[in-house]
C-alpha cells in the first residue's frame, strides 16, 4: 500500500475525511458549520494522497477538530498550534499542514508564535475560529471581545481593546488574510479552497457563534434582514457594492473610505473602490480590516491580501539542497575528524 | 641577530595556568589557543573559562574581568585545577580579582603598562601592587605588553585602539615560549581567521611572534618550562569543549539512526553554542530553528518529532522551566524528543556564565502530573558526545522525552578527546510503522513503545494529543480505570529502561567504609580527590551515575555495602535527596554551590573528615 496513494486521484469524499469520533461540541454550535464545510472541500482540495494531511491543534473547543477529521491530527498545548505545525511543515514539506485555533488560543496565549509564523511566511493554514469568547473554560472574555463586554471575568464590563486579527495578521506580514462566517456556508467553502491552494501561511478569520457563551455575536452578520446591509463581499476586481438593494458602495477617498448611495444618480459603480487582492503593500487592505471601526460600514468577508514569497520551510529546504551541492553530502568521520588533530601512537 | 642564551628548562608534571583581563581583552581566545596548542603537542588538560554574563563592562572595573583557566599536564588530567600556579594579569583588576586564589609562591605576569592611576582605582588598589611590597612571596614578572606590542606593529596601517587589541596575542607568545609550545598552530588560526583581513593576520602574528622572541630574547625569565606529552591512549584526539561534543553527539546519532536532526532552539547562555554548531551541518540535512522563544524551541521540536525526526531541543535552566508543559506533551503522546539542559547557576536568571548541577530535580520530576521521563548526565566534555548518541538511543527506542544534563563548566570547558571511528559507533535501530494492518497508535510493543506512524504513510492516519488516551486505540477517554492504567504504563516504560543501561560501576572495592557517589561534571574532581585521598592512605570507593532516572539496577545493591555514602554536588543535595527516597539509606552531602566546580581539596576535606583521620593505614 505504501506510496500507492501518492499522485493518483483518489474521488475522496467528504465520508473519506470524517473520523469515527462522535462530534463532542454544543449542539448549535458554529463550529458544525466549519467542520462540514472543510469535509466538503477537502475532497476538491485533496486529491490525491490523504495521508498527507496534519490537522493541529491548541486548547479551547475548536482545537478538538483534528480527532473530526480522519487525517493525522496532533491536539497540542494551549496556543502552541501554529509552532507545533511548524515543526511538521519544517521537518516534511511534502505535508499538507492545517491549524484549528480560537481567539483565546491564537492571539492571547499563543499570540507570539502566531506573529512569528506569519513574518516567517511558514506554509501552514491556520483557521480562526473567532467566537470572541472563551468557551471552554465557560465563558470568559477574549481578546477579541469588544470592549465593555460582561462576563463572568468582567462583572462591569471590560476595559481594554480587542485585537482585530485581519489586522493583526496583516500587520505580521501574512501572506494571505481572509475572512468568513459560519452561517454562509458557500463562501467559507470558497475560502477554505483558497487557503488550501495558497503556498505560505494563510490565516481565514471565521466568525463563529458560540450559541451557549456568547450567543447572537454576529448575528446582524448571519441574519437575513441586517446581514445585507452589515457585510460587504470582497471580490478581486469588483467594485465594492453592498446593501439589501446592492445600492450602497464603498468610494476611497485618499486614504479614506466612505460609504455612498449609488441609487440616487450622484455615484455609480464606476466611482467605487475596486478590491485588488494582491496588491503590492498591505496599505488598502489595512484599511478595510479597519473599515467596520466605525458602525456605518460594513463588515469585509472575502480576501483581504494574498502574495506571494519564499516560505519559511521551502528556504529552509532549498539551502540545505543548496549546501549539499556545493559541498557535497556530509562526510561525518571527516568532521570529527577534522580540525586541529594529533596521533597518539 | 644578538645573542640567544640557553634557558634553563624544568619539566613539570602539570601545570595550572591562568589568564585574566578585562572582557574585551580576549582572554577567552587566548586561553583557547593555549589550550587547542597545548592538546596539539600531546598534553592532557582540562578547561575552565569563567566569564562575567555582562559582554563589556567599562574597562579595568573588578566586575569586568574575563577568565581563563587551564590545567595541562604529561600525566592525566582530570580537573582544571584547584589553584593556579600561574596567573597572567592585563590589569589590576584582573590581578585583584584572582590573586588570592594563586598558589603561594605562584607566577604571576602582569600587563605593567596597564597599572596606572586610573586601573589601580578602578581595581581598589590603595598603592600600586607592583612597587610596594605586597607581591614580594610571588614570582612576579612585569611586562610591558602594550608598549611591547605597540613597538612591534610600528609601521602597520592600523589605530592605536587595534595595535592595543593584539596585546593578547603578545602575552599568548610569550606563554608559548615560557612553557615551550610552538606557536605554528596559532599563526595558522590567525590565518583562517583574518582571512579576509590581511593587516590584522600581520599585525597579530607579529605580536605573537614579538612575544615568544622576547622570553627568548631578555633577561627577564630565566627558567623555561618543560611538560612532556601524556602517555594517552593511541588514536588520533582533538581538542573538544561539551558543547561541540553534545553537537557532534546528535549529529552522530542522526548518521546512526538514518533520521534527520531537527533542533528547535532559542538562545541562552551557556547552551547557544550547540544551536551555533549544528547550524553549521546543513549538508547532514540538518534543520536548525531559532524559534521565538523556548516553548516554540520545544513545541517545534514535538512537531518534527511527530514527522519522523530526531528531534531535539536544548536550553538552560530558565528555558528548561519554560519548556516544562511541551515536556508533558512529549511524555503524554509518547514522541521520542531530547531535551538538552546545560545548567547554569539559578534560581531565575541566577548566574547566566557560571555553572550549577540545581535542575536535577526539576529534570526527574519538574512536571504536572505523573510525567516521567529518563534523565542522563554527561561527566565530561568529551562525554557529552556519548551520553547525546545514547539520550537519542533512548528517546527512539522508547518513545520518551529524555532530559540530557550537561552543565556550564561541562560545556564550555575542553578536554583533549581520542576520536572514534564510526564502526566503533553502533547503529541506531528506528522502524516506522507502515502495515495499517492491526495497527493501533497506542499499542505498545514488548518495551511498552507504541508505534511511531508518521505523516505521509498510507492508512495509518490517526489523532495524537495532550489529552489523555485510550489504552491501545488511543481515543480521548476519560475512563477513571484507563487513566491510572495510563499514568502505570507511562511510568513503568521508563522504570524498564533499567534493562537496558549498564550497571553502576564501583571504582576500588565493592565494599568499605566509604564510597563517594557522583554524578554530571563533577566526575573529574571526585577522581582527583579520591586518588589523593589514597595517595594518603585512605581507602575508599567511587561510583558516578551517568543514569539518574532510571537509576541502574544495581545502584541499591552497590550502595548498602559501604558503611558511609559521600555524595559531592553543586547544589544542595538533590541526588542526595534521590537516592534517600529511593533506597532508605542515609547519605553524607557536600554541597558549595559559588557558581564554579569543586575544588579537590574541597573534597578531600570532607572525605578526610568522615574517615576520621584514616581507615586504611
Amino acid at each position: 500500500m505504501a506510496n500507492s496513494t501518492d499522485t493518483t486521484k483518489q474521488n475522496y469524499t467528504a465520508k473519506d475525511f470524517t473520523s469515527d469520533q462522535d462530534v463532542r461540541w454544543c449542539p448549535g454550535c458554529g463550529d458544525y458549520s466549519i467542520l462540514a464545510q472543510v469535509q466538503r472541500t477537502f475532497p476538491d482540495l485533496i486529491e490525491t494522497a490523504k495521508d498527507k494531511v496534519v490537522w493541529i491543534s491548541g486548547i479551547g473547543c475548536s482545537s478538538r477538530f483534528p480527532y473530526y477529521m480522519n487525517t493525522y491530527g496532533f491536539h497540542g498545548i494551549h496556543g502552541r498550534a501554529p509552532i507545533i505545525a511548524s515543526g511538521v511543515k519544517i521537518a516534511n514539506p511534502d505535508l499538507s499542514v492545517w491549524v484549528a485555533t480560537g481567539d483565546g488560543d491564537l492571539l492571547s496565549i499563543g499570540g507570539n508564535h502566531f506573529i512569528h509564523a506569519c513574518r516567517k511566511n511558514v506554509d501552514i493554514k491556520v483557521l480562526l475560529f473567532n467566537n470572541r469568547i472563551y468557551g471552554l473554560t465557560k465563558g470568559q472574555y477574549s481578546p477579541t471581545s469588544e470592549k465593555g463586554k460582561v462576563t463572568k471575568t468582567t462583572p462591569f464590563g471590560s476595559v481594554d481593546y480587542p485585537f482585530n486579527p485581519i489586522s493583526l495578521g496583516l500587520g505580521s506580514d501574512a501572506t494571505f488574510v481572509a475572512r468568513s462566517i459560519d452561517r454562509n456556508p458557500k463562501h467559507m467553502q470558497e475560502m477554505i479552497k483558497r487557503v488550501g491552494q495558497h503556498r505560505g501561511l494563510a490565516l481565514l478569520e471565521i466568525f463563529q457563534n458560540c450559541n451557549i457563551f456568547n450567543d447572537g455575536a454576529f448575528s446582524v452578520l448571519t441574519e437575513k434582514d441586517t446581514k445585507d446591509d452589515h457585510v460587504l463581499i470582497l471580490e478581486h476586481g469588483k467594485p465594492m457594492v453592498f446593501g439589501k438593494n446592492m445600492d450602497k458602495g464603498i468610494k476611497l477617498d485618499g486614504p479614506h473610505p466612505v460609504v455612498v448611495d449609488i441609487s440616487n444618480g450622484k455615484y455609480s459603480k464606476d466611482d467605487l473602490w475596486v478590491h485588488n487582492e494582491f496588491a503590492d503593500t498591505p496599505v488598502h487592505a489595512m484599511i478595510l480590516a479597519h473599515l467596520d471601526d466605525r458602525p456605518e460600514f460594513p463588515t469585509p468577508i472575502g480576501v483581504f491580501r494574498q502574495y506571494f514569497k519564499e516560505t519559511y520551510d521551502g528556504g529552509i529546504k532549498s539551502q540545505i539542497e543548496k549546501i549539499i551541492e556545493k559541498k557535497g553530502k556530509g562526510d561525518l568521520e571527516k568532521v570529527l575528524f577534522g580540525g586541529n588533530t594529533w596521533e597518539v601512537s | 641577530m644578538s645573542e640567544i642564551k640557553e634557558k634553563d628548562f624544568r619539566v613539570l608534571t602539570s601545570v595550572t595556568v591562568r589568564f585574566a583581563g578585562d572582557s574585551g581583552d580576549g582572554m577567552q581566545l587566548t586561553g583557547t589557543q593555549f589550550s587547542d596548542t597545548t592538546a596539539w603537542i600531546g598534553n592532557d588538560l582540562n578547561t575552565l573559562p569563567d566569564y562575567p554574563a555582562e559582554i563589556r563592562a567599562p574597562a579595568g572595573t573588578l566586575y569586568g574581568v574575563s577568565g581563563f583557566q587551564l590545567h595541562f599536564g604529561s600525566e592525566d588530567v582530570h580537573t582544571p585545577g584547584d589553584v593556579p600556579d600561574v596567573l597572567v594579569a592585563m590589569n589590576p583588576a584582573a590581578l585583584k580579582k584572582n590573586l588570592w586564589e594563586l598558589k603561594k609562591d605562584g607566577v604571576i605576569i602582569v600587563n605593567s603598562d596597564s597599572f596606572d592611576q586610573k586601573n589601580l582605582k578602578l581595581a581598589h588598589f590603595d598603592s600600586n601592587p607592583l612597587e610596594d611590597e605586597s607581591l614580594s612571596g610571588y614570582d612576579l614578572y612585569k611586562v610591558p605588553i602594550t608598549t611591547l606590542t605597540a613597538n612591534a606593529l610600528e609601521g602597520l596601517p592600523l589605530s592605536p585602539k587595534e595595535v592595543s587589541r593584539c596585546k593578547n596575542f603578545f602575552a599568548l607568545g610569550l606563554m608559548y615560549w615560557l612553557y615551550d609550545r610552538p606557536i605554528k598552530n596559532t599563526e595558522d588560526w590567525i590565518k583562517e581567521k583574518f582571512s579576509k583581513k590581511p593587516e590584522y593576520v600581520a599585525a597579530n602574528t607579529k605580536a605573537l611572534q614579538a612575544g615568544y622572541n622576547f622570553g627568548e630574547m631578555t633577561e627577564v625569565f630565566t627558567t623555561r618550562y618543560k611538560v612532556e606529552a601524556a602517555k594517552l591512549p593511541r588514536g588520533i584526539y582533538r581538542n573538544i569543549s561539551g558543547n561541540e561534543a553534545t553537537a557532534l553527539g546528535f549529529l552522530t546519532a542522526s548518521v546512526k539512526s538514518g533520521l534527520p536532526l531537527f533542533l528547535g532552539s532559542y538562545p541562552i547562555t551557556p547552551a547557544s553554542e550547540i544551536l551555533q554548531y549544528l547550524s553549521s551541518y546543513k549538508n547532514f540535512g540538518v534543520k536548525t530553528v531559532q524559534a521565538e522563544d523556548e516553548i516554540a524551541g520545544i513545541t517545534s521540536a514535538i512537531g518534527a518529532a511527530f514527522t519522523g525526526h530526531l528531534a531535539i531541543t536544548n536550553t538552560s535552566g530558565p528555558g528548561l522551566v519554560l519548556k516544562t508543559e511541551a515536556i508533558g506533551l512529549a511524555v503524554m503522546t509518547e514522541l521520542p524528543l531530547v531535551v538538552i539542559d546545560v545548567q547554569r547557576g539559578g534560581p531565575s536568571t541566577g548566574l547566566p556564565t557560571k555553572t550549577e548541577q540545581a535542575d536535577l530535580l526539576q529534570a526527574i520530576y519538574g512536571r504536572n502530573g505523573e510525567a516521567p521521563v529518563c534523565v542522563l548526565a554527561a561527566r565530561t566534555p568529551r562525554d557529552c558526545f556519548y551520553m547525546a548518541i545514547e539520550a537519542s538511543r533512548i528517546a527512539l527506542k522508547y518513545m520518551t522525552p529524555v532530559i540530557l544534563l550537561t552543565d556550564g563548566y561541562l560545556g564550555n570547558g575542553s578536554e583533549p578527546w581520542r576520536i572514534p571511528h564510526l564502526n566503533e559507533i553502533p547503529d541506531i535501530e528506528v522502524k516506522f510503522r507502515t502495515d495499517p494492518e492491526g495497527f493501533y497508535p497506542y499499542l505498545r510493543d514488548k518495551n511498552l513503545s507504541r508505534p511511531w506512524a508518521i505523516p505521509g504513510t498510507p492508512g495509518l492516519e490517526h489523532r495524537i494529543g495532550g489529552l489523555e488516551k485510550s489504552d491501545i486505540y488511543g481515543n480521548v477517554s476519560y475512563d477513571p480505570d484507563n487513566h491510572d492504567k495510563m499514568v502505570k504504563l507511562r511510568t513503568e516504560k521508563i522504570k524498564r529502561i533499567v534493562n537496558d543501561i549498564p550497571d553502576l560501576k564501583v571504582d576500588g572495592d565493592d565494599e568499605g567504609d566509604l564510597l563517594v557517589l557522583g554524578w554530571g561534571s563533577t566526575y573529574g574532581t571526585i577522581i582527583d580527590a579520591v586518588i589523593k585521598a589514597r595517595n594518603s592512605g585512605l581507602k575508599l570507593s567511587y561510583a558516578h551515575l551517568r543514569y539518574l532516572n532510571p537509576l541502574p539496577k544495581n545502584t541499591g545493591e552497590v550502595l548498602k555495602k559501604f558503611k558511609k555514602i559521600l555524595i559531592p554536588e553543586i547544589n544542595l543535595g538533590q541526588l542526595a535527596r534521590v537516592i534517600r527516597s529511593e533506597y532508605l539509606i542515609q547519605v553524607e552531602q557536600l554541597n558549595l554551590v559559588r557558581g564554579l566546580p569543586f575544588k579537590v581539596n574541597d573534597i578531600l576535606g570532607k572525605i578526610t573528615e568522615l574517615l576520621g583521620g584514616g581507615n586504611g593505614k
